[in-house]
C-alpha cells in the first residue's frame, strides 16, 4: 500500500517542431540522458534504459493533452499551447526558451474595417484578445500558413507567434499589436505532481538550475 | 442541431453494460460496507432541486450545471453533486436531529461538459458527510475513512494530499493588503499555474525575504517534516493556526495508522470559496486525475438556515472503476432449463427448486430435445432439457 514502492518511472511529451532542437539541448543540460535516437528517429515513444525514464514525442499542440490525461506525467510545452488549449494541467516552470512573441499582424496599410476578419492558429487567444479590447472581429482558423490570409484578402489580419519576424518581413507584414510573451514551460500532470512528487521535484530542479537567469 | 440519429445519447451521458455495472455494484457494497462500519446512514435526495437553493449554494459552477424548467416555470438544476442537497435536508427534515450526524450516499450527480464528447456529465460517487463537528478528529476520520474505502476495494497505490485553505490566505494576508492581489496569487495557485505566480512575485516590490517565503510555498509538499517548515515560512496568525490543526491532525492520522498514504501540501487549493479548512485529495497510479476530494465547508449549512460545522468527501466512481482489480469471484452456476409445451409445469417447478439452491436457472420453451441440444456450449454450464419422450 505505501507509495515509497513505486516505481517513479517518469514519462515525458515532448513537442516536436519548433522548439525541440532548443528543448533537447536543454534536457542534456540538466543531465538528462538523452539518446541520439530522440534526436533522428520516427519513433514516437523512446525509452531510456537505467535512468527511469519515457520520451513520448508529440504533436506540440498534443503535449497538454497527453499530461492533463495522465499518459505523460510531464510535458515541454510553450505558452501558445497552453494559453490556446486550456488544458488542467501544472504549469511548474518557465524554462525560458524557445521564446517569441504573440503579435497581431497585417499589411503596413491596414486601416480598421467595418467587417473584420483575423486569421490565426490560434482561435481562442485570438478571441480572447480581441474582446478584451473591445473590438469585434471574425475569428477565423486555419492549420498552417497564416500569413497568407491577408496577402489574398481572406482576412485583414493574423494572429500568430512571431519569433525573429523574417516570415512577417518576407511576406510584407509588419507587427501591429503585441499580445503577450511566450516561453517554454515544464507543465505536469495533476496526479502525477502527487504520485510520483519525487521524480517530478527531481526534474524540476535539476531544470532549475538550468534556466538561463534572464536580465 | 441536426435531428440525432436513433441510437444517439445526450453529450456526456452514457450506457453501462452489464460487465461494467456488475463490476460498479460490487465496490459500492464493498464500500457501503466499509462506511456503514463507520456508522454512517445512507440518504437518497431527488435528482431535481432548485436552482435558488442547491444550484446556489452549490460548490459547482453554475455553467456547468443542466438547468431546466418545472412546470410553474422555476429553474431546477439536476444536482451537480449531493453534499448541498444533504446540507438541505439536515437543515430541514432533519433540523430537530441533533448532531453530529453522519450520512453517506451512492448516487449519480450531473455536470455539463464543453470538452471531449467522452467525457461523462452524469456520474456515479460514493461519498460521506460529517455534519456538526468542528474538531480536528473529525477531520481526521473524514480521511482515514477515505483511506479505508480505497482499502477496502483493492487500490494498489495511492496517495491522498492535504492542505488546509487558510496557510495559503494567511500566508498572504501577511504581505499583501491588497484583496486583489492576494485573489491574483489564489487563482494562480486554483489554476496550478506556478509560472504565473511566480511573474506576479516578481513584478512586486516587496521585501526580498518575502518573495523568499512565498516561493518556498510552491515547494511545501512532502512529509511530516514539512509541518515545521511551514511553521518557520510565517507569522501571520491565521496561517500559524492551519499549521497547527494540520499538525495535530496528523497526529491523529498517525493514531490510525494511515499516514504512509498520505501527503502534505501546502499550496493545495481545490474550489475558491467554498471549503473553510482542511481538504484533500486522492490520486491512484496511472490515473491521470484525481479519485476523490472533499475537506471541512463548514459556511454551506448556514446557507440552509442551521449554522454548523461539516466535512466530507466524494469518491467518483468510474475513476475508481479503472484503478481497482477485477474480481474473480467464482462464476455463478447458469443452468438452462429446456421444456417442451407438456412438460411446462414440472419444468418451471423444478426452475425454482434449483433457484432456491442458489443456482441461476434460464428456462426456454423447445419444440424437442434436438433443439436444447444445440444451446449446448453456449453460455451455460449446463443444458437440462424436460421431454414427455425421457418418461
Amino acid at each position: 500500500m505505501s507509495f515509497s514502492d513505486i516505481s517513479q518511472k517518469l514519462t515525458i511529451a515532448m513537442p516536436k517542431g519548433r522548439i525541440f532542437e532548443e528543448a533537447v539541448h536543454f534536457l542534456q543540460q540538466a543531465g538528462l540522458q538523452v539518446t541520439a535516437e530522440l534526436q533522428d528517429s520516427r519513433k514516437l515513444v523512446i525509452p531510456v534504459e537505467n535512468a527511469r525514464l519515457e520520451f513520448i514525442l508529440a504533436k506540440p499542440t498534443d503535449v497538454p493533452t497527453y499530461v492533463e490525461y495522465g499518459v505523460a506525467d510531464v510535458g515541454v510545452v510553450g505558452k501558445d499551447v497552453l494559453l490556446e488549449e486550456e488544458r488542467d494541467v501544472y504549469e511548474l516552470l518557465d524554462l525560458q526558451i524557445g521564446y517569441c512573441r504573440m503579435m497581431v499582424a497585417g499589411m503596413p496599410d491596414w486601416k480598421p474595417t467595418d467587417a473584420p476578419r483575423v486569421a490565426t492558429k490560434y482561435p481562442k487567444i485570438a478571441s480572447r484578445y480581441f474582446r478584451e479590447q473591445g473590438q469585434q472581429v471574425e475569428v477565423i482558423k486555419l492549420n498552417g500558413s497564416v500569413e497568407l490570409a491577408p496577402m489574398i484578402g481572406l482576412a485583414d489580419r493574423i494572429v500568430d507567434i512571431v519569433s525573429t519576424g523574417r516570415t512577417l518581413k518576407e511576406n510584407g507584414l509588419v507587427e501591429l499589436e503585441h499580445i503577450c510573451e511566450i516561453t517554454t514551460r515544464l507543465i505536469a500532470n495533476r496526479a502525477s505532481y502527487r504520485m510520483k512528487s519525487e521524480a517530478v521535484d527531481d526534474i524540476a530542479s535539476k531544470f532549475l538550475e538550468v534556466i538561463p537567469k534572464r536580465s | 442541431m441536426a435531428k440525432p440519429l436513433g441510437f444517439e445519447k445526450p453529450l456526456g451521458m452514457r450506457d453501462i453494460l452489464p460487465d461494467s455495472l456488475a463490476k460498479q455494484r460490487h465496490l459500492e457494497r464493498s464500500l457501503r460496507q466499509c462506511i456503514e462500519r463507520w456508522g454512517y446512514e445512507e440518504i437518497s435526495t431527488p435528482s431535481l432541486e432548485y436552482y435558488d437553493t442547491v444550484g446556489a449554494a452549490s460548490a459547482t459552477l453554475t455553467d456547468r450545471m443542466f438547468r431546466l424548467l418545472d412546470k410553474q416555470g422555476h429553474t431546477v438544476v439536476l444536482r451537480p453533486d449531493m453534499t448541498a442537497p444533504i446540507a438541505r435536508v439536515v437543515s430541514s427534515l432533519y433540523k430537530d436531529v441533533p448532531l453530529p450526524l453522519r450520512l453517506f450516499y451512492q448516487a449519480n450527480v450531473f455536470r455539463a461538459q464543453e470538452k471531449e464528447a467522452g467525457r461523462n456529465a452524469e456520474f456515479f460517487q460514493t461519498g460521506i458527510e460529517l455534519i456538526g463537528d468542528a474538531s480536528v478528529d473529525a477531520d481526521a476520520e473524514a480521511i482515514a475513512l477515505a483511506v479505508f474505502c480505497l482499502r477496502a476495494v483493492g487500490v494498489e497505490t495511492f496517495r491522498i494530499a492535504i492542505g488546509h485553505v487558510d496557510f495559503v490566505d494567511g500566508l498572504l494576508e501577511e504581505w499583501f493588503e491588497d484583496e486583489s492581489i492576494r485573489n491574483q496569487f489564489r487563482q494562480y495557485l486554483v489554476e496550478r499555474d506556478f509560472v504565473g505566480f511566480r511573474q506576479l512575485l516578481s513584478t512586486l516590490d516587496i521585501d526580498p525575504a518575502a518573495k523568499e517565503r512565498l516561493e518556498a510555498l510552491l515547494r511545501l509538499r512532502g512529509g511530516k517534516g514539512k509541518i515545521d517548515e511551514a511553521r518557520s515560512l510565517t507569522e501571520n496568525g491565521k496561517a500559524r493556526r492551519a499549521v497547527e490543526t494540520i499538525a495535530s491532525l496528523w497526529e491523529a492520522l498517525e493514531a490510525y495508522g494511515v499516514t504512509d498514504d498520505l501527503l502534505l501540501d501546502f499550496n493545495l487549493i481545490i474550489n475558491l470559496n467554498y471549503y473553510t479548512g482542511v481538504v484533500f485529495e486522492g490520486y491512484a497510479a496511472d490515473l491521470g486525475s484525481p479519485l476523490l476530494g472533499g475537506g471541512r465547508y463548514d459556511h454551506l449549512l448556514a446557507q440552509f438556515g442551521r449554522p454548523a460545522h461539516a466535512t466530507g468527501f466524494a469518491i467518483k466512481m468510474d475513476r475508481l472503476l479503472l484503478v481497482t482489480p477485477v474480481m474473480d469471484g467464482p462464476p455463478a452456476t447458469r443452468i438452462l432449463l429446456c421444456y417442451t409445451e407438456d412438460q411446462r409445469t414440472e419444468a418451471l417447478a423444478e426452475a425454482q427448486l434449483l433457484r432456491e439452491d442458489g443456482l441461476v436457472v434460464v428456462t426456454r420453451l423447445v419444440k424437442n430435445q434436438a433443439e436444447a441440444a444445440t444451446f449446448q456450449g453456449e453460455a451455460y454450464s449446463k443444458v437440462i432439457c424436460l421431454t414427455k419422450q425421457e418418461e
